[in-house]
Formats: structure tokens, sequence, C-alpha cells
């Protein structure tokens, strides 16, 4: 083969490698290891000949040169320098039959001849390897010299190009370098309106207002651009849009995921990230504190909330989980997130073997798992379980309203408090009253109720009953969801005519109340009396006629008890008696009468049984007392039940003939068991003191990281949970620069240790993906790995240079006066929003397509589709409904309806309804996030579902997302009031006011023919809504705003599709 | 005005069009698995949108041209459904042999039982059709078809708690982040249907346990696929189609004005801009337009003739019932969507299972009958894929105690049963043995990713083949396992 072949097809292959356009490659030249060796070895050949030790087939590893020089366990040498004819990699690579043939066929790979090529050329060079690119400390490059522009050899003609803009910033002497090698030229700069609507997007995710664009475009000095750019800088909604994006590295979600997926609260970070941008906190600094701002010495409350970075994982809570499994998936996913947001690698794949492609072993996989599995929780929703609790360490969010509201409360107990001792000092007058108007008419009182002593009490649910000094039993300990209480009466010499059941509150019960309900509630759904033994065959039901309660709570009748039977299928209705509320916390009776007296079988006893087989899972009784009665049916009544006969005499008689016992008797019991205003006041202030733990408890808290005693680290045989094999130490990957030296090894040192200047990951790592984010794609294309399989940068010298300049800056700009730091994110951006190459148009043409189809080399402008999160921001901002309201807790909007009982029954998310006022109109990044079912719009617009850290969003284009601009209430309540704005404030005729609100959207002004389109479809609008105005009335109805009454509502709904036409325009969801 | 503004429109839209390139426009179709039959197969660069699939796929002839997952969420008992074990009536309320548990993990919601007592089922078992299939009486229409199922009685999987047990069957993998099985088949054949979505998902609850099992819409997420390979889940609330119909008041008439101007402003900005994703968005609008229509004629049952309702037994008439999603499924089977996919729900029988059972299989077992035979008279039986089964199997033990007609089982994932029928399957076969305990397989086992790997090759895709590069890595549903179950086809 002739050397001038060779070459060609040593540059066909290049050009295929990339898998490219002859654009991409024509950054020539000699082999470069990294960009044209590595990769197909990587790919081809690593999987069983690379770092990962147990798949070393034959002995023979060609990630390391010295193994690959050596004699392979054949005898064969792999590689031999300079001779490529004599190396056995060339021949196996070659061979055409299916035995020697490498890679073999069966593992789907295959070389081309290009690259078999390559290879050649690469050995006969020497095979001189160098580490993966990515992996060496990154060092400043040479900022190329600007071409001189009129030079008749350059490629391409860019006489026409403006040497002042493109010499000022670095960044575009490495852009056009880089051109230069292409045939293709810069587009010229964007029109100030395109400008400023990409800028405002870019920085704040909204619109600029048509009195920003007006003094923007009125402004010719020379820094005018910049100081727009700063102005945005300078919005507090700058940080919003940032932490979008922040969001969905650290999988932020308000539930905790899995089964029954319900709620957590841990905004307070959302707040933290929002906050952190807008601040401009250095990227080491932003990195430190998320990471281990807990152990930093003297932590601020600021510090310890921004570790909910690594909190924001899913948490385990189904039945059955087993607690080890989960603590081990946990662990993994801070490492797998940690690793994928700052250091763009791939951990997973050492979970179970040492990795295929990149040199990082399996062992320092755990090592790097140590540093993360000794905070203070067992990886697994908390073990209070109930849905919609925070899962500890927790941190609270107590600010000055929550130190009002507690100071309010804290204020009305006191008042209460003097109720109560006013009350109480007219205990004596209230007690004669009560006993004055009891006196008449008089009832045969001994002949009602007769307390019991069981001989046998148990609860069938495993809860302690204990008998206490009054003859009542009291629930503890085991409360399961439904429990039932067997009571074993002794034996009665006579006939039995009914059952009194008195359930009293007891201090130890839920809200010192009556039931173990959470709330101190509960519910009895049965009730059934048997006789059981003595001569009788089987046990026989005693038919209850009659029930009645001296209280029922509404909707919890005492009659449902008798018309259930232990047949009945639960979930069962039953009697309750309030005993949440407060107010209500008083003795209450509830009596089942016999249809006529039974007689008692000699030798058997009564055995009655009550319980909850209500869906009200706990609320069983918490302390009861029985007692019986043999007089006949008729004349059984709840009466003077359970009264003491101490109290019984004393009432009998005139108050004012009392002696000391008997008052004190009846004074006594009135207080405890007859309803009067001391107790009532009592509950009062019981229900304020309730009142205020509960708001004490419910300030706000968020998931915090914190550490706990040193948990050991195993290496996890194929990686799983249950077979730990040798112990580890923390410690970071041999590849990379060590830890620092003089610090523990804990978590703190390993985030200092990623923003270290060494790290030669992290950097690149976050300006590549700043690249992404204002270019719409990175000068890596795979943003989320920078690991040996990951793409040779398309402009290695610009990457490396952002790099370090954004460590160690010497050129960046001040933003808003501020000169920039190290880490500097802001100062960052701005130079990247200043060069001439992020202010290009974006005007496409087939040869820029043809060649370089993504942009890489950034030959124009930056145009793609906005988030889902953005567009509905910008239609909300443009129809003037948007609240201007940074932070706090999450918010409901508008959701199709059963969002999120489609599918599952479980967790506290559910039967979702939309706030009414302001939550329907804040921005998108405080939208509530259920991860099971998170909101459907943003979905259709390529959200990620926020279960895992994910770094890079699709972008996508379909007819659901069509259906979704065209139909949801969001947006059509939006085009609504955009209407509004138009013939409000839009000037007075039709081309003004449609001008008007296409500039508010779109930042410019409809040219003639658009203006043309618009106008015509308004009139044939208003036509059809003259025609039928109801059609105009329901459309404006939809929504909850409140409609302009001043408007006529056919002109108004048709200008309400005018601007749904505009919010559907590709310009309005594009950043142009 | 001296031209009318359709005029314009059409004239603008001539233009885009024309001067678009098939590839351009092909890709624009493709989006959301869209296809539009007759577009030449684009070149390799926008290969991931071709709406007919990857370029070199379908990998081999497929037998099934689409695919009807009748996925039973809970996980169904396949003692009391399908793998008889009538010696274990003797060992009734006995403990559980160590020999048998060989110490293998349970759930926490028996691990702590003092006792592990055997409860054999209460359902009567008999043999059916020609090939003697087993089937418990709680089974009257689906055992009729014995001849047609190929029953799999060695099923096995990894994850012992429902979310990871689904989230591996769909994805391959126990935990978040994969795309599903219908992703991938999204991704890799695209749709043969101009106005649907490649991959449909249709859900329901069951009168056996009303509350259980949620599902996720992670189950049928494209994971790291391109977003528009998601499953797109037909609600029972609402618009089936997420915002499908026009807001109120807004005619037909008035939503194709409005998408005429969209078109025609669309239209004349992309002769400006050249950017030819604006064309991509006409075409979405237009298609969205299109699915205005075609979905209700799809959702619109009236027409089908009496006796195939009542096939399907009198849940067909209530929305979002097992039953009417089955003749949904049928019907879009019958237009082409390549990967439908209902999910049941109700199968977590923990206590209380023989009255829960009855009402799932109450649910399921006519109308799933009915869903075969209706394919069969179409002749689309042959080209359709069936797989019925859940995301792991129950214990023999009771989880609580044991009455005459009560008992509960846990969650077992060492064995299971799911059948199969149609395209490219052995119709009266059993395949697999489980011991006497239904504990553990003694022959023939098959992973879910076996299954997996076999339904891609029915439908015409070498499961090692079909990867996604991400994160450095080619992912693949498999993962690196997979074997295809070659006894099970015809």
């Amino acid at each position: 083969m002739s050397q001038v072949s060779l070459q060609l097809r040593f540059v066909i292959g290049l050009c295929l490698l990339f898998a490219s356009t002859n654009t991409l490659c024509a950054e020539t030249g000699g082999i470069n290891f990294s960009r044209d060796i590595r990769p197909i070895l990587s790919d081809k050949c690593f999987q069983c000949h690379g770092p990962d030790e147990a798949k070393q087939e034959s002995g023979l590893r060609l990630d390391d040169r010295k193994v690959a020089l050596e004699p392979a366990e054949s005898g064969e040498r792999a590689i031999v320098p300079n001779h490529p004819d004599a190396s056995e990699v060339i021949k196996r690579i070659a061979a055409t039959d299916a035995d020697s043939v490498m890679p073999p066929p069966d593992s789907q790979k295959t070389l081309t001849a290009e690259e078999i090529e390559l290879l050649r050329k690469w050995i006969a060079e020497g095979a001189i390897y160098e580490g993966h690119w990515a992996f060496a400390a990154p060092e400043r490059s040479q900022v190329p010299a600007l071409p001189n522009l009129n030079s008749p050899t350059l490629k391409t003609p860019t006489a026409e190009i403006d040497a002042n803009a493109w010499n000022n910033n670095p960044i575009d002497r490495f852009i056009l370098s880089r051109l230069n090698q292409s045939e293709l030229k810069p587009n010229s700069e964007a029109t100030k309106e395109t400008l400023i609507r990409r800028v405002a997007l870019d920085l704040t995710g909204l619109p600029p207002t048509p009195t920003e664009i007006d003094a923007n475009l009125q402004d010719n000095s020379a820094d005018a651009y910049e100081r727009m750019v700063d102005r945005y800088f300078a919005s507090t909604h700058y940080g919003e849009r940032m932490a979008l994006n922040w969001l969905d590295y650290a999988r932020y979600a308000d539930s905790n995921g899995f089964q029954s997926d319900g709620s957590r609260d841990i905004w307070g970070w959302r707040d933290w990230v929002i906050n952190a941008y807008n601040a401009n906190i250095p990227f080491d600094q932003f990195t430190v504190e998320q990471l281990a701002g807990d152990m930093l010495p003297n932590a601020t409350p600021e510090q310890i909330i921004a570790t909910g970075f690594n909190r924001n994982h899913r948490l385990n809570g189904e039945g059955g989980r087993i607690v080890e499994e989960w603590f081990v998936e946990t662990v993994i996913d801070r490492v797998e997130t940690t690793g994928l947001t700052w250091l763009g690698l791939t951990f997973n794949c050492c979970r179970c073997h040492d990795h295929k492609y990149d040199p990082i072993s399996q062992k320092e996989f755990y090592q790097m798992f140590a540093f993360f599995n000794s905070v203070d929780e067992q990886g697994v929703l908390a073990p209070a379980g109930k849905n919609g609790e925070n899962t500890p360490p927790l941190f609270s969010m107590r600010t000055a309203v929550h130190a009002d509201g507690i100071a309010q409360r804290e204020r009305q107990m006191a008042d209460l408090e003097g109720q109560v001792q006013k009350a109480k000092g007219n205990l004596s007058q209230l007690a004669s009253a009560w006993a004055e108007e009891r006196r008449t008419p008089q009832v045969d009182y001994a002949s009602d109720w007769q307390q019991i002593v069981p001989s046998e009490v148990k609860s069938t649910g495993g809860a302690a009953l204990t008998q206490q000094s009054d003859g009542s039993y009291l629930a503890s300990e085991k409360n399961p969801a439904n429990d039932s209480y067997e009571v074993t009466l002794p034996k009665l010499g006579n006939s039995l005519t009914g059952v009194l059941l008195e359930v009293m509150p007891d201090a130890s019960l839920p809200n010192q109340s009556l039931g173990r309900g959470f709330n101190g509630n509960f519910v009895m759904t049965d009730f059934t009396v048997e006789l059981v033994g003595g001569s009788l065959k089987k046990p026989r039901e005693i038919k209850l006629a009659r029930v009645e309660a001296d209280f029922t709570q509404t909707g919890w009748p005492a009659s449902e008890v008798i018309s259930n039977s232990p047949k009945s299928k639960p979930p069962l209705k039953g009697w309750a008696v309030e005993g949440n509320n407060p107010e209500r916390r008083l003795d209450r009776k509830i009596m089942f009468v016999m249809e006529r007296a039974v007689k008692i079988p000699k030798g058997a006893s009564v055995v009655i049984r009550f319980g909850n087989r209500s869906e009200y899972a706990d609320h069983n009784i918490g302390r009861f007392r029985l007692s019986i009665t043999s007089i006949a049916p008729e004349k059984i009544s709840l009466g003077s039940s359970g009264m003491p006969a101490d109290v019984l005499s004393a009432i009998s008689k005139n108050p004012a003939e009392w002696n000391d016992a008997e008052r004190k008797a009846v004074e006594s019991y009135f207080l405890a068991s007859v309803p009067n205003p001391i107790r009532e006041y009592e509950a009062k202030l019981q229900a304020a003191k309730n009142e205020l733990a509960e708001y004490q408890e419910n300030v706000p808290t968020t998931m915090v990281m914190k550490e706990a005693k040193l948990r050991d680290a195993f290496v996890l045989v194929r990686g799983e949970y249950d077979k730990p094999a040798a112990k580890v130490a923390r410690g970071v990957p041999a590849v990379l620069p060590p830890l620092p030296a003089d610090a523990p090894a804990d978590r703190l040192a390993l985030a200092k240790w990623i923003v270290a200047r060494n790290n030669p990951l992290t950097a690149r790592v976050w300006v590549n993906r700043e690249w992404e984010r204002f270019f719409g794609m990175g000068l890596v294309k795979t943003t989320e790995n920078l690991g040996s399989q990951a793409e040779y940068p398309v402009n290695a010298a610009l990457l490396d240079w952002l790099a370090v300049e954004f460590m160690e800056p010497t050129t960046l700009p001040t933003v808003n006066g501020v000169a920039a730091k190290a880490w500097d994110m802001k100062a960052l951006q701005k130079l990247i929003m200043t060069s001439a190459a992020y202010r290009q148009s974006s005007q496409v043409t087939p040869e820029k397509i043809e060649q370089d189809p993504d942009n890489r080399l950034v030959s124009r402008g930056p145009r793609f589709r906005l988030p889902g999160e953005i567009v509905r921001d910008t239609a909300l901002a443009v129809s003037g409904k948007l609240i201007d309201k940074i932070g706090g807790p999450s918010v409901r909007p508008y959701m199709p309806a059963g969002v999120w009982d489609e599918t599952s029954k479980y967790g506290n998310l559910r039967n979702y309804q939309h706030d009414k006022n302001e939550g329907l109109y804040r921005r998108s990044i405080y939208t509530i996030w259920k991860r099971t079912a998170a909101p459907p719009t943003m979905l259709l617009f390529d959200a990620p579902n926020r279960e895992v850290c994910t770094v890079k969003r699709s972008r996508t284009n379909t007819p659901l997302q069509a259906l979704s601009l065209l139909n949801e209430v969001t947006f059509v309540e939006a085009a609504r009031n955009l209407a509004s704005r138009m013939l409000r404030d839009g000037g007075s005729t039709v081309e003004q006011r449609l001008a008007y609100g296409f500039r508010l959207a779109l930042a410019r002004t409809p040219n003639d023919s658009e203006m043309q389109v618009l106008l015509s479809g308004l009139d044939a609008d208003m036509q059809r809504f003259a025609d039928s105005p109801e059609d105009a009335v329901r459309l404006l109805e939809f929504g909850e705003s409140k409609l302009r009454a001043d408007l006529s509502p056919a002109e108004l709904a048709a200008f309400t599709l005018a601007a749904n036409v505009i919010f559907n325009l590709d310009e309005f969801v594009t950043r142009e | 005005m001296s031209v009318h503004p359709l005029q314009i429109q059409d004239a603008l839209n001539r233009r885009v069009f024309l001067r678009s390139t098939p590839a351009v426009t092909a890709a624009a179709l493709a989006s959301l698995g869209f296809a539009k039959q007759g577009f030449s197969k684009p070149t390799d660069r926008s290969a991931s949108n071709n709406p007919i699939g990857l370029p070199g796929l379908p990998h081999i002839a497929p037998k099934a041209k689409r695919i009807i997952y009748l996925f039973q969420s809970g996980a169904p008992s396949q003692m009391d459904l399908f793998d008889p074990k009538p010696q274990m009536v003797a060992e009734q309320g006995k403990d559980l042999p160590e020999s048998i548990r060989q110490g293998q993990r349970l759930t926490t919601m028996t691990s702590g039982q003092k006792n592990f007592p055997i409860a054999s089922s209460i359902f009567k078992f008999a043999e059916h059709g020609e090939s003697r299939m087993w089937f418990s009486e709680l089974m009257p229409h689906m055992s009729k078809l014995a001849d047609k199922w190929c029953m799999i009685r060695s099923m096995h999987t990894e994850a012992i708690n429902h979310d990871p047990a689904i989230t591996f069957c769909q994805t391959g993998s126990q935990l978040a982040g994969r795309p599903s099985i219908g992703s991938w088949v999204s991704y890799g054949l695209g749709s043969e249907n101009e106005d649907l979505p490649a991959y449909v998902v249709l859900t329901s609850f069951g009168s056996g346990r009303k509350d259980d099992q949620p599902l996720y819409d992670r189950l049928w997420g494209a994971g790291f696929l391109s977003s528009k390979h998601q499953g797109v889940k037909f609600r029972n609330t609402g618009d089936a189609v997420l915002y499908l119909s026009n807001p109120p008041g807004v005619s037909t008439q008035a939503r194709r004005s409005t998408l005429d101007r969209l078109s025609a402003l669309n239209g004349q900005h992309h002769t400006q801009i050249g950017d030819p994703e604006i064309q991509s968005r006409i075409a979405q609008y237009e298609m969205a337009f299109r699915m205005q229509s075609s979905v209700p004629e799809l959702l619109d049952t009236s027409k089908e003739p009496q006796h195939v309702l009542d096939a399907y037994g009198p849940d067909v008439k209530r929305p979002g019932s097992y039953a009417a999603n089955c003749l949904l499924a049928r019907r879009l089977a019958e237009r082409d969507v390549r990967f439908i996919q209902l999910f049941h729900m109700g199968w977590d029988h923990h206590g209380g299972l023989p009255a829960a059972i009855r009402g799932q299989c109450q649910d399921t077992d006519q109308a799933t009958a009915a869903l075969i035979n209706d394919l069969s008279e179409r002749g689309m039986l042959d080209d359709t894929l069936i797989v019925w089964g859940g995301e792991f199997g129950r214990t023999i033990y009771s989880q609580g105690s044991i009455t005459q007609d009560n008992y509960g089982r846990d969650h077992h994932p060492r064995c299971f049963t799911m059948l199969l029928a149609g395209a490219g399957i052995k119709g009266g076969l059993t395949f697999g043995t489980t011991d006497d305990y239904c504990y553990n397989i003694v022959a023939d086992p098959v992973h879910v990713h076996d299954l997996n790997a076999t339904i891609m090759h029915l439908l015409g895709v070498d499961h090692e083949r079909l990867t996604y590069r991400y994160q450095g890595r080619d992912f693949r549903l498999t993962d690196i396992h997979g074997e295809i179950v070659k006894p099970i086809l015809s």
C-alpha cells in the first residue's frame, strides 16, 4: 500500500471514527492516542482485556502498555512497537476465520477496516500510550492567535467576520481556530431582540418585559449588551433557573418514592440551592457544603441544610423490605449520584466487578461507599413509618413566622388558663345546681346497673389490659390495627337483661382521650354477648335488641354496632364519640339490652366481645368498664348508670343538707363525670396545648446529613448486600490523585478532594455542562460521562482552557462590578455569554446542517426548545399571572384529574386538589413532585421522574406536547389572561393589540405577513364567537382566575385563541 | 385582503414540505414512535428517529408483529391457580421443612413468624384440553384454551418485594432508571401506526384487593432512552390521552383554524431560520390534530357486536375495568400498536387469599379468554404474542394463621408461573417443574431475563444486540444475561 493511500485511508478512518461528518474530523494531525486509539481499545477490547482483573482473558490487558508488550500466556506478544506485522493484536483483528479473529464473533463487536488501519499505524509509530485524557489534570492551553482574517489560505472566508468582535474573548479565538479547519463560517450577531430574549431565558427562565427590551434597544453604548447580561445575573429568578438542572442531578422530589410514595419535606434544601446560586457562592464551596456542610467546623444552619443534596434519594418503606438490602442501595445511590454529578464517572459497573473500561476496581468502589455509609440513618423510611413523615436526620426550618405563631398560641393558652381558674371558683355552686336539678323526678337508682369484676379479660390483638382502681381496664403496649377485647363475666346466678359499657378517658392515651387511635378516638364496630360452657354443647350468642349511647359522633351511631355481625366483612361502620375532640373527652356509655331476660344455664359463663373492625387502624378502645343489669328490659335506661352509691345517696337530698363528705363526693363526681364549664375550659386549654405542640412539631424540617458512628464497609460479592467479603477503608480510586494526607479520610475530605485543583475531572465536568447549557451540547457530547468511553472533546484545547480558567481565573469578567473568584459560576457563564460565538444568530443553512448538524463547532447561535418548566413559566409571565415569589414549600397547580390516584391507592399523596390562588401561578420549580406519578406535562416535555440522578434530559418534539400547549387549562387560562392584557394595555387598534401580545411573548414585533395571518384568524374567530356566544363564555370560564366583566366575551374569546396561537409557535417554546 | 389566509397557509405548507428531505420529515413524524408508512429508511445519522425502527432491525424474521402483555400486578398465587400440589394436603399445617427452605431469605413480613405452616390450596384442579394442562377451578374460561397456552411453571426472579420486582420485570433491573421493555421495543422497532404511539399502557384496579399494588410511571418509562419512547398510559379519568380534548367552547373548526395559523406562522419562521426542527413541529401539530379524532374512534366500542361484548363479560361496559381494557387491547392491536401492556392490580394476597383471589379471577379469567378467542377469530393470534403473569410467586406456607377456608401467602421469588400464547408459542405445553412444596424449581428454570430475551426474540429482536450507550456503557434490557427459552417456541 502506498504511503498516499495509507494516508487517505487514515483520514477516512478518523472521519468514521467520529461517526460524523468531514467537518468534525478536520482536526487532523498525527495519531493522538486519547482521541484515536483509546476509544477503539476501550470499546472493542477492554471488556476482556481491560482493567477488570477477573476478566483478563489469556492474562492480556491492553489498557496497560507494559503488560501489552510482554509475551502473553500463549507466548505471543500482543504489541511489538514499530512492528505491526509482528504484533499478535494486528494478526488477530485482521484474521478472517472465526476461531482466531478478535474480537470474537460472539462478542457482537467488530472492527472496521479503518480502525484496523489506525491500530496498525499506531503500532508502526511506536505504540505510544497515554493515560485517558480526562484523568490527567487540565493544563492551561495556549489561546490561539486570531487568524489573519484576510489570508487567502484559510478555508473559512473570514473576511466578513468582525475582527474586533471575535478578538476580545479567548473563547472566540478557540472557536475560530477550530472553525478554520472546516468549511463553515460563523454567523453574524443576532438582533438585539433575539439576544435579550436568549439571555433572559438562559439566566432567569423568564422572557424579557417590554420595558427591559425598550431600555436595551435604546441603549447604544458599547457595553449595552454586557450591562443587559449583568441585569439578569442580578435577578433573583437567576437562582430558580439554575436550580432547575441541579434538582435533576440531586433527584429532588417531595415524596419518598417506592411503593407508597408518601410525602417528605426537603424544600428547605431547594431554597438553599436557589439562594446559593443567587449569592453566587463559588462552585468549590457549593460542592463542599452540599456534600459535607454538616462536618465543617461550627457549621451554620445553611451549611447543614445544604447537605440535603445526598438525602434526596428515595427511601423504601414497603412492608416486607429487608432493611440491610435497602441500606446498601441507599448508600450506593449516594456514591452514584456524587460520581455522576461531580466527576462524570459511572461507578455502578464496579458494584459487582472491576470496571470494564475505566481503571476503577470493585474494591475502590466500596472504598467510596465507605464515605457515605455512616450517616445516622438506616437507608429506609423512618421506622415510625407513617406516610408523609420525614426521615431523620432532620433540621428545623424555624423562622420568624413560626416564632410569631408560637407566641400567639402561648397567649391563647394563658387566657384559657384564667377561664379555668375562674370556673373552678364556682364549682360548689355549679355542683349544687346540678344536684338540685337531678333530684327530681326521683328514679329507682338502686335497681340500675351493677358493676362487675370479670373473671378474665384479654385482647385478641395482644394489647395489655390492666385493671384500674375503679374497676375499669386500661389498654397499653401493643396496639394492632384492629383489636378486639374478650371479657368473661364471673358466674352469674340470675338472669341477664342488659350490658353497659363505659368508655373513659385516660392520661396515658393519645390526646389524653378515650381511644387508642393516634388522635384519641376509637371506633367500636362489634359487640357480642355469648353464653359458653356449662350445660351448653356449643356457644350461644345472645340477641341484642336495643342499643343506646349517651353520645355519638355524627355518622357513627351506636345502631351500627348491633347491625354488624361476626360474619360482616370489614371494613365496618360503628360507634364513635369524637374522642379526637378535646371538648368531648368525657366518660361515655353505651348499653345493650336483650330482647327478653336471658336465663343463664347452669355452669355457663357469659363472654362479651367488642372491638374495632373499621378501616381506621389503631382505633381501639383505650379504657373501659362493664356493668350488667337484670331489671325488666323496657325499664333499662342509661339513667344514672355507673354513679357511685355515695353520690346517689347525696343527690337524693337537698344540697343545703349535705355534710362535707357528701359535698365532696358530689363535687368530685360532678367535676369528673358531668359536662360542666370547668371541664369545657379545661378541654379548650388542653386543645390549645395540643395545637401548640402540633404547631411546634409542624415547624417544617428538612432532611440533612449527620455523621453517626463509623460503620464498617466491605466489598460485596456481586454487589449483594448479604455477601460481604473483605473489609475496606475509605479511599479514592488510585487512578485519581490521592486524598489530602493531612486530614482524616471522611466525607469532608472527599468533598475537598473533589474540588482540589489537581482533581482532573470536576472542573472539566462543570465547564462542559455549562457549555451544554448555552450551546445545547457539551464540548464532550457525553456530559454525563468523562470516563474512557467518553467521546474525545470536539475542542479539547478550549475545554481545558475553560477548566483551568474556572479554577484559576485570569480573564473571567466582573459581574455587576464584582471581581471574579476562583470557581466563580456567574463569571464563567458571563465569559461564555459575552463571546461572539454565543451572540451569533441561530440561522441555519442546509450546508451547516449537512456538515455540523449538532452545531458542535458553533458556527451558529444555539437554538433549542425550552424545558417544560420554562415553557410554562414563560406563558404565566406573559399572561401577567406569574407570582413573583421565591422559595418555600411546594405548591399544587392544575393537574389532570386523578393524577395521583390512577395507579395507586397508597400513601398520603392521594386525591390531588389543586390550589385555588397563588399556588396555581408559581414557577414550575415549586410544583409538588411525587416520584411515581410526576407532573405529567413536565414528563411530556422530557423531565426525568427524579427517581435517580439525571444530568441530561432528552429533547423531543411530540404531538402530546402539542396537545398540552393547545388544550391544558394552564396554557388556555394564560392565553385568556394574555388576551385581557392585549385588550387592556395593547392600544386601540386590533393590530396594535395583537402586536403587543406577540411582543410580550416573543420580544419582537410581528412582520406584515405574520400580522396578516393573525388578523385574518382573529376575524374568523370573532365571527365564530359572535355566532355562538355560549362557546365564548365556556372558553372564558376555563381556569380559576376571574374574568374581566368589562370586556366583550366574543372579543376576549377571539383574542384568547390568538394568544393560544402565539403560545404554540415554535418560536415561543424555543430559545432562539 | 387580496389572498385568503388559508391559501397563504397552504402555499407555505406545500413549500415547507416540498423542500424538506424525506429523512427530516420522517424524523419529524417518528417522534413518540409514530410512523408514517411509505417513507424511505433514513440514513444512519437520524437512525434513532426512524419511524420503522433502527437500521438492521428486526434482526431476525419476527414471529410476533405485536405483543399484548397482561401484567398481573401483586403476584398471583401459582399453587392456587396453575401448579397443583395435592401432596400438600397431607402436610397441611405442618412446618415447611428446612430442607426445602434452605435458609433462603424471607420478607420481613414473615421472617419473624415462629413457624411456617403449610397451607394447601383449597381450590380444585383439573386437567384440560388435549394437552391435559392443569388449571384450578378459578379459571373456568382460560382453562378452555389449554391447548393454546404455554404454561411456564419455573419462572424465577431476584427481588422479594413488589416495587423492585415489578421494576425488574419491566426493565431488567430492580432499581429505577432503566428503560422499560416497551420503550426498548419502541426504540428498536419503531411504530407501524401513524396516529398512535408504539407503546400503550392500560391499567385497572382489581376487585380482589382494592388497594393493591400501586404502579409507577417508571414501569413504562423510557429511562435513559429518548423520552419519546416512554409508554403512553391511557388514562381512566378524563381524557384517555392527556389533553386530547379541545378546551370548552373551542370547536373542531376553531381548532383547525388555530392550526392553520400556526402552520403558516411556523412555516414563515422556518423560511427565515432554516431549522428543520420547525418543520418537525408543524408535523407534530398535524399529528396531534389527527389523534384528536383517531383516539376517540379507537375508544368508541359502541359499534362492537353484542356477542363480542358479551364474550368479554359484564365488566366490559365499565371503562377502566380489566375486561374493557382487554377489548381496547384488541382494538389497539388491530391498529398495529406494537406493544400493548395491561396492568391489573390486586393480586397481593398476604391474608384472606381465597376470597381475594376469587375476585381477581372473576376480573380477569373471562376477559383474558375472550381476548384470545377474539384475536383468534380475526386471524390475529398468529402474529400477536400474549403474556399473562405477575412479578413473582407466593409461598406455600401461610402468612398468619390458617383456618379451614382462609390463609394468606407471602412473596416468593424462587418460583412462579406465567402463561404465554399466540405468535411463535408452542400451545399446550407445560414447561418447568417445581418441587412438592412449590418452593424450588427442579427442572427447566426460566429467569425473568430469559423471558424478556424470548419476548424480544419473538418480536424479531436479538436482545444482545439491541443496546444503547449511556454513561459510557452499552446497556440492554437483559443486562448481561438472558437465554432464549427455545423449547417453548413453536
